[in-house]
C-alpha cells in the first residue's frame, strides 16, 4: 500500500487506486468505526460522508504542504491535531446549518478524527507526497469510504422503512409502509444488527469477485 | 424513531439505582462496540486470540474510566465555564486521551516487565481506538458528571471487553469450520458480531434510563 517516496505519482491515478482498487473497506474492514452506526438513514449517512471527505481531503493536502518542516517524532499528534481542527469546522457547519440531525450524529462527527482511514493515509501518503497527488489520493479514500457506507446506508433505510432520505423534504417512499400493505418492514435493518449483516454481505461479494480475477488469489488472502 | 434519537436526554437524579442502572445500560444494552460500532478495527485485528483479546480488553477499561473521569473533570469545571466546549471539546479529549496513554506506558515499563509484556503492548493501539474518544463524547452528549461519569466510561471499557473476550472465544471454536472462502477472516468476524449484536439488544428492556 505504502508508495515509493522517489517515484512521482499520478494524481488521477492515486485517485481511482484509493477508491476503487485497494479500498481499505473491502480489503480489511478498516475505518468503518465512525459511521456505520449512523448508516440507517440515509441523510445523516451523506452529511457523514461529506465530512470524512472534507477531513480527508484538507487534511491530506495540509499534511503534504508541511511534510518537511514536520519533525518525524511527532507527526503523528500532528497529524491528529490537523484533522481535528477540519473536524470541528464540519462539526460547527452541522450545527448551524441541520441543528435537528446533528443533535443526532454529533459525537459520530468528532469520531472521524480517530478514523484509520484518514489517519492511515495521512501515514502512508500524504507525508510523503505532493501536494496535488496527496489532495487527489485523500479524495479517492473518502469516495471509496462513502460508496460502501452509502450501499450500506440505501439498503437498511430502504428494508427498514421503505423509504430514502427520510427526515428531509426530498423523502422518497418506495415500498407502502401502511397496516394492509403487501410489504412488512424489517425492523432488524433499522438496528445495529442490520448494519453488521448488509456490511458482511458486502465484504463477501467484494472478495468473491477479487478471488475470480484470475491470479488474484494470494493477493484477497487475509 | 432512530435509536440514535434518545441519545440527547439527560440524566437526573444520582440515586444507587440510577448509578447501576447507568453501568449496566453501558456495559450491556447499549453495548459501544456492538450497539455503536465504536472500537471495530481492534475488535477485528486483535479478537484471534483469547489471551491477546483479554489484554486488550483490560487496557480499554483501564483507559476509558480513567480518561472519561479526567475529561468530565475538565469539560465541566473548564471549558463549559470559559464557554469553549463547543470549540475545544474534541481537541481537549484527544490530547488527554494521547497524554494519558503515553504516562500509562512509561508508569507500567518502571512498575513491571510482565504487566507491561501483558498490557503496555496494546496500549499504542489504544490512542486511535474511537471507543476511547468515544466514550468522552458520549458522556458529554448525555452530560454525565461526577460519579455517573466514570461509572459511564467504567461500564462501556467493560461492555468492550466483553464483546471481544467472547468474540475471541467463539473465533477459536471457528477454526476448524469450514468457512466460504470469500467470507474468511473479516467477512465472517462481521456475521458472528452481528449475532451477538442481536443477543445484547435482546437485553435492552431490562435496563431503562
Amino acid at each position: 500500500m505504502a508508495q515509493q517516496p522517489q517515484k512521482p505519482v499520478r494524481p488521477f491515478g492515486a485517485l481511482l487506486q484509493q477508491a476503487w482498487g485497494e479500498n481499505p473497506v473491502f480489503r480489511q474492514v478498516l475505518g468503518i468505526c465512525s459511521a456505520l452506526a449512523v448508516t440507517n438513514l440515509v441523510f445523516n449517512t451523506a452529511l457523514m460522508c461529506l465530512g470524512l471527505i472534507w477531513a480527508t481531503t484538507m487534511s491530506s493536502l495540509t499534511v503534504s504542504l508541511i511534510r518537511n518542516v514536520t519533525p518525524r517524532r511527532v507527526r503523528i499528534m500532528v497529524s491528529v491535531l490537523i484533522i481535528a481542527v477540519y473536524v470541528i469546522v464540519v462539526d460547527i457547519c452541522f450545527r448551524v446549518l441541520f441543528p435537528e440531525v446533528h443533535r443526532d450524529i454529533a459525537a459520530y462527527v468528532g469520531l472521524i478524527v480517530t478514523n484509520c482511514i484518514v489517519l492511515g493515509r495521512l501515514e502512508a501518503f500524504a507525508s510523503r507526497n505532493r501536494p496535488l497527488a496527496s489532495v487527489c489520493d485523500g479524495l479517492g479514500a473518502g469516495l471509496g469510504y462513502s460508496l460502501i457506507l452509502m450501499a450500506v446506508a440505501i439498503v437498511r433505510e430502504l428494508l427498514g422503512f421503505g423509504t430514502l432520505l427520510r427526515g428531509t423534504p426530498w423523502k422518497l417512499t418506495l415500498l407502502p409502509t401502511g397496516p394492509e400493505s403487501w410489504w412488512r418492514p424489517w425492523t432488524i435493518m433499522i438496528t445495529p444488527p442490520g448494519a453488521f449483516f448488509v456490511l458482511a454481505i458486502i465484504v463477501w461479494a467484494a472478495r468473491a469477485a477479487a478471488l475470480r480475477r484470475p491470479g488474484a488469489s494470494q493477493e484477497a488472502a487475509p | 424513531m432512530s435509536p440514535l434519537a434518545e441519545m440527547g436526554s439527560p440524566v437526573s437524579g444520582t440515586g444507587g439505582m440510577m448509578l447501576l442502572a447507568v453501568l449496566l445500560s453501558a456495559a450491556l444494552t447499549e453495548n459501544i462496540l456492538l450497539t455503536r460500532f465504536l472500537g471495530m478495527c481492534p475488535f477485528l485485528s486483535v479478537s484471534r486470540e483469547l489471551k491477546s483479546a483479554f489484554g486488550m480488553g483490560l487496557a480499554v477499561v483501564f483507559v476509558t474510566t480513567c480518561t472519561c473521569a479526567i475529561n468530565s473533570l475538565l469539560y465541566w469545571t473548564v471549558l463549559v465555564p470559559l464557554g469553549l466546549h463547543v470549540s475545544l471539546q474534541l481537541i481537549l479529549f484527544i490530547v488527554v486521551i494521547a497524554a494519558f496513554v503515553q504516562l500509562m506506558e512509561m508508569v507500567i515499563e518502571r512498575i513491571s516487565v510482565t504487566l507491561y509484556f501483558s498490557l503496555g503492548i496494546f496500549l499504542p493501539l489504544i490512542t486511535v481506538n474511537c471507543a476511547i474518544l468515544g466514550t468522552s463524547l458520549f458522556m458529554v452528549n448525555r452530560g454525565f458528571r461526577g460519579l455517573s461519569a466514570v461509572l459511564f466510561g467504567f461500564g462501556s471499557g467493560l461492555g468492550w471487553m466483553i464483546a471481544i473476550v467472547l468474540m475471541a472465544g467463539i473465533r477459536q471454536r471457528l477454526k476448524g469450520a469450514k468457512v466460504p472462502a470469500a467470507l474468511e477472516g473479516p467477512g465472517i468476524a462481521l456475521v458472528i458480531a452481528g449475532i451477538m449484536a442481536l443477543a445484547f439488544i435482546g437485553l435492552s428492556n431490562m435496563v431503562k434510563i
